[in-house]
């Protein structure tokens, strides 16, 4: 904890609005209430997260060294902020950027925070918020005071709140916009932030503005509100609006969102986000969390009932001036360019590396003579010293114009053409100017086992080993392949966004050879165009150490036996799952210990996979396990009702999912000696032995993955639409990768005795 | 000296590797996992963090409770960077023995790791002093008055006369003092 935190409030007080100042007072005191035990662990939890103060990775003060579980002895001891968290355990801290908006003076004030409370490192999310790690939550009223003075909030950042509102970078200096959506996601981040109909959640809730429909730059169909721009004509004119869709998500299951209504004129944009949280408030799921996200409700209620909710709500709502009052100066309240247009001047004498980066970070605005330039951020990190260089390039060369980005970068806009070089120079000089903007190099990955408490295995690790490769091998000046995203979560909670990748990648673990094996199971067929147009599936588990060589196989592949002008998505429609599985077919295997270990570590971690307390036991030996052979027929299964889902098939794709469920069932049984016969003995037995013990449960999401099993058995043989056998085959594999951890879980309390 | 400067916390030495260095800093990341099985250090260690892909960033981090130790490459150049999180009782010349003595203690570690050894030596009198605190100092001439005399006192004790100080780094910047001295080290 910092000494001098005792001093900023009366530092900063004339500079921040009396009702924050009061705000963050207020939670001074829960904090010191909570050290001396005078508040519930849960309800401290709540208001932290509310503020943006996150867990993180082995708070609960337990963590694997690489030989054995060991304690982490806090000098506060058994003192928590939290159910099973330690208060002095480093913690995570989100900082809110509405539609990734920052000025110079914000970026000055991250960097200092990053310095003098976390790791010297500011990371920008794929939601445009910042976030700083291993910060201690003593710090962090100071850091909310410091931030707010600069008119910054954390407020909402995390917990079942309306978490920051995104928009496009390029929104109002975009080729293909169809208007400037900035004014209209700012408002709504502003009249939404802590509104009285909007506290009551049973789990988050995202909203994103688009400003077309064809690009990502917002990636409206994933969020529970997205608004793409729209225009319509009336009495002669072009009236503003926007196309809604709603209900989408990624996390475990992933839903588009789907369309609510075609035009919404922009003055009702607003209510209507108001009406639709209401309607969330009230009929959302509360006790169980898996299934409260927004998605859920809308699947429950059926859209043409939701709507009819939500219009009804919307009927009886007070008007607020807040609605409409923002439109009033919206014609004139755009940003401005600080130097004057001019065309891009390049002279031979600029060096090859300025031309490679170019051609992937500028981009030429709509606006004849500015260019918008993009600053690629390894894994989306960049230092304090390199933020105070982003503060003055904002304030030397565009007027304080600066967005982060989903793709975990940040861009300057309104760069006059004639200072695109200067720029450059200046970027070079901190070792901002990697080129790969938007290409294969500059890969999106959630934070993994690095800081997640969640996470299964280290996609930050493997995403810095993809791109160093990528980078030796110049594949991103490759044509074919330069465009593709490739998108990495640590866990099957997607916030590494991989469902909307050309290849994507989530952490899983396998038990081999008598250790647990850090995996990634691949993923095809996803979308990120068209505002995430499409979702991929799972085709099998590759090694954390193959994944490399799994990338350049399918990429080889593409760029060898691509028909002319194929998009990679046609060519892996093409050449079809079971063609794409058998070619990673090999790459499954795992050798043994003995004769490469390093299979059995993750990538930049040095300690053997959590191996923990399983160690090799001798009931875990050389053999392969009935439940192994049985588990690896079930993954069989879940792709064969991949293949007839893609055949159109969805009755059998839907027999095959259900199928591979039962069987994963089964061979847990059996694995406890217990043998069931009929579907309805199965899922009996399976309730009794491993959903009423818990011993099915994951820590964080309780039953969720026995309830996809037992959902699945309600529903065998009803019809179900693509979508919802799309859906099925997704909770068949979550179902599967569960089998897999509870087996692992069985073998390590059998080592254990 | 201003009631705030005499309050400093979070004092950080950073001491510089020795021109050429190859070593690869891959080699890190197992040896501060070690660090964190054998505790080999007097504070609580907690984690390691990678950071190479970052240019001029945190390099490679090992995160304690009361300090962080890295190898970092701020400023472009390579050192021992120890980072002093939670307060240290004393004058302000005991925190900056206690912190360059701790930095100095890693180096010995670093040196002598099979990771590192042959492959990466450390200047131990070519370091930068920094206060990580820019309310309790800033990196005004005023900070740099009142903690001079401190600094000397330090480096007196530390290197005998020899030594050179030299203040850096701009008004937005951590308050930051560069020491060199030709005379041997006083402890190790
Ligand atoms: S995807 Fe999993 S590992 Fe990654 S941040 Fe989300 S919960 Fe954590």
């Amino acid at each position: 904890m910092k000494a001098s935190n005792k001093y900023w409030r009366e530092r900063l007080v004339e500079r921040t609005s009396p009702h924050l100042v009061k705000e963050l007072d207020v939670y001074e005191s829960e904090i010191s209430l909570k050290k001396q035990g005078k508040i519930d662990d849960k309800i401290f939890a709540e208001t932290r997260l509310r503020r943006g103060s996150y867990g993180q990775r082995y708070d609960n003060g337990q963590r694997h060294d690489g030989r054995t579980t060991r304690q982490i002895e806090y000098p506060s001891g058994e003192l928590t902020k939290g159910p099973s968290t330690l208060f002095d355990a480093p913690g995570m801290q989100r900082i809110k950027i509405p539609f990734g908006g920052l000025n110079a003076d914000q970026l000055d004030t991250l960097a200092e925070l990053a310095e003098e409370y976390s790791d010297g490192i500011a990371h920008v999310t794929t939601r445009q918020d910042i976030q700083l790690h291993f910060v201690h939550i003593e710090d962090t009223p100071t850091i909310m005071r410091r931030l707010a003075a600069v008119g910054i909030t954390t407020r909402e950042a995390c917990g079942n709140t309306i978490r920051n509102v995104t928009g496009c970078h390029l929104a109002g200096v975009c080729q293909t916009q169809v208007f400037d959506v900035t004014p209209h996601a700012k408002a709504c981040s502003r009249f939404l932030l802590g509104h009285p109909d909007t506290q009551d959640f049973g789990r988050k809730f995202k909203i994103s503005f688009s400003g077309c429909k064809d690009q990502a730059c917002a990636l409206a169909r994933l969020n529970d509100i997205g608004c793409i721009a729209a225009v319509r004509e009336a009495d002669g004119k072009l009236k503003r609006g926007f196309e809604v869709y709603v209900g989408g998500g990624l996390g475990t299951v992933p839903y588009q969102a789907r369309l609510f209504e075609e035009f919404v004129p922009e003055e009702e944009i607003l209510p209507l986000a108001q009406a639709i949280g209401l309607v969330f408030a009230r009929l959302g799921e509360r006790k169980n969390r898996n299934t409260a996200r927004l998605k859920f409700l809308v699947n429950k209620l059926g859209m043409e009932e939701f709507k009819r909710l939500v219009l009804e709500e919307r009927a009886n709502l007070p008007y607020e001036d807040a609605w409409t009052s923002y439109l009033k100066d919206i014609d004139t309240a755009g940003e401005e360019p600080l130097k004057s247009p001019s065309l891009v001047q390049i002279s031979g004498a600029q060096p090859k590396s300025f031309k490679q980066w170019y051609r992937t970070n500028v981009y030429e605005q709509r606006q004849n003579g500015y260019a918008t330039i993009t600053i690629t951020l390894p894994l989306g990190d960049i230092t304090a010293t390199q933020l105070r260089k982003v503060a003055d390039l904002a304030r030397t060369y565009v007027k304080d114009t600066v967005r982060t980005t989903i793709e975990q970068n940040i861009v300057l806009r309104w760069v006059s053409g004639a200072d695109v070089a200067a720029v450059y120079a200046e970027l070079d000089a901190v070792g901002l100017a990697a080129p790969g903007a938007g290409t294969i190099v500059d890969i999106a990955s959630c934070p993994g086992t690095d800081t997640c408490k969640l996470g299964i295995a280290s996609s930050r690790g493997l995403s810095g080993e993809l791109r160093t490769r990528i980078i030796a091998r110049g594949m991103e000046l490759e044509e074919a392949i330069r465009g593709l995203h490739i998108k990495i979560s640590g866990c099957f909670n997607s916030c590494g966004q991989h469902h909307v990748a050309d290849l994507g990648f989530y952490g899983v673990s396998r038990n081999k050879n008598g250790y647990t094996v850090p995996h990634f199971q691949v993923v095809l067929g996803g979308q990120w165009g068209e505002n995430a147009g499409a979702y991929g599936l799972a085709i099998g588990a590759v090694p954390s150490k193959r994944i490399p060589e799994t990338v350049d196989r399918i990429t080889g592949r593409y760029i060898a036996e691509r028909l002319e002008g194929e998009s990679f998505q046609t060519f892996i429609k093409r050449i079809g799952k079971a063609e794409c599985k058998k070619m990673i077919d090999d790459l499954t295997q795992v050798p043994p210990h003995d004769v490469d270990p390093s299979f059995y570590t993750d990538w930049a971690d040095a300690r053997e996979f959590t191996t923990g307390d399983l160690g090799v036991g001798e009931c875990a030996g050389e053999v392969v396990s009935p439940f192994e052979f049985q588990i690896t027929a079930c993954e069989r299964e879940a792709f064969e009702a991949q293949l007839s889902l893609e055949a159109g098939d969805t009755g059998n794709a839907a027999r095959l999912a259900y199928g591979a469920m039962l069987n994963g069932a089964a061979a847990l049984l059996r694995s406890r000696m217990v043998t069931a016969g009929s579907p309805d003995e199965i899922v009996a037995l399976f309730r009794t032995h491993f959903y009423d013990t818990q011993l099915f449960f994951d820590p964080f999401t309780g039953g969720k993955f026995a309830h996809y099993f037992f959902r699945a058995h309600e529903r065998a043989g009803e019809k179900r639409s693509a979508e919802s056998v799309h859906r099925l085959i997704e909770e068949t594999q979550l179902f599967i990768e569960a089998c897999h951890s509870c087996y692992g879980k069985s073998l390590q309390q059998m080592v254990a005795v | 000296m201003p009631a705030a400067v005499m309050e400093i916390e979070h004092v950080n030495i950073k001491i510089f590797a020795k021109e050429p260095v190859e070593a690869d800093l891959a080699g890190a990341i197992p040896m501060f996992h070690r660090w964190i099985q054998e505790s080999v250090t007097p504070e609580l260690l907690v984690d390691v963090a990678d950071y190479r892909h970052v240019p001029s960033g945190p390099g490679v981090l090992l995160v304690g409770h009361e300090a962080n130790y890295s190898l970092d490459l701020g400023g472009n150049r390579l050192g021992l960077l120890y980072n002093r999180k939670t307060a240290f009782p004393g004058e302000a010349v005991e925190k900056f023995k206690q912190a360059y003595d701790a930095a100095m203690q890693a180096c010995a570690l670093v040196e002598a790791d099979p990771a590192f050894q042959g492959k990466l030596k450390f200047d131990l009198k070519h370091f930068e002093l920094i206060v990580n605190d820019r309310l309790l100092a800033p990196n005004t001439d005023e900070t740099w008055e009142a903690l001079k005399p401190e600094i000397e006192k330090f480096c007196q004790a530390q290197f005998g006369g020899a030594f050179g100080l030299r203040r850096e780094g701009g008004p937005r910047e951590r308050f930051r003092v560069v020491i060199e001295s030709d005379a041997p080290v006083n402890a190790r």
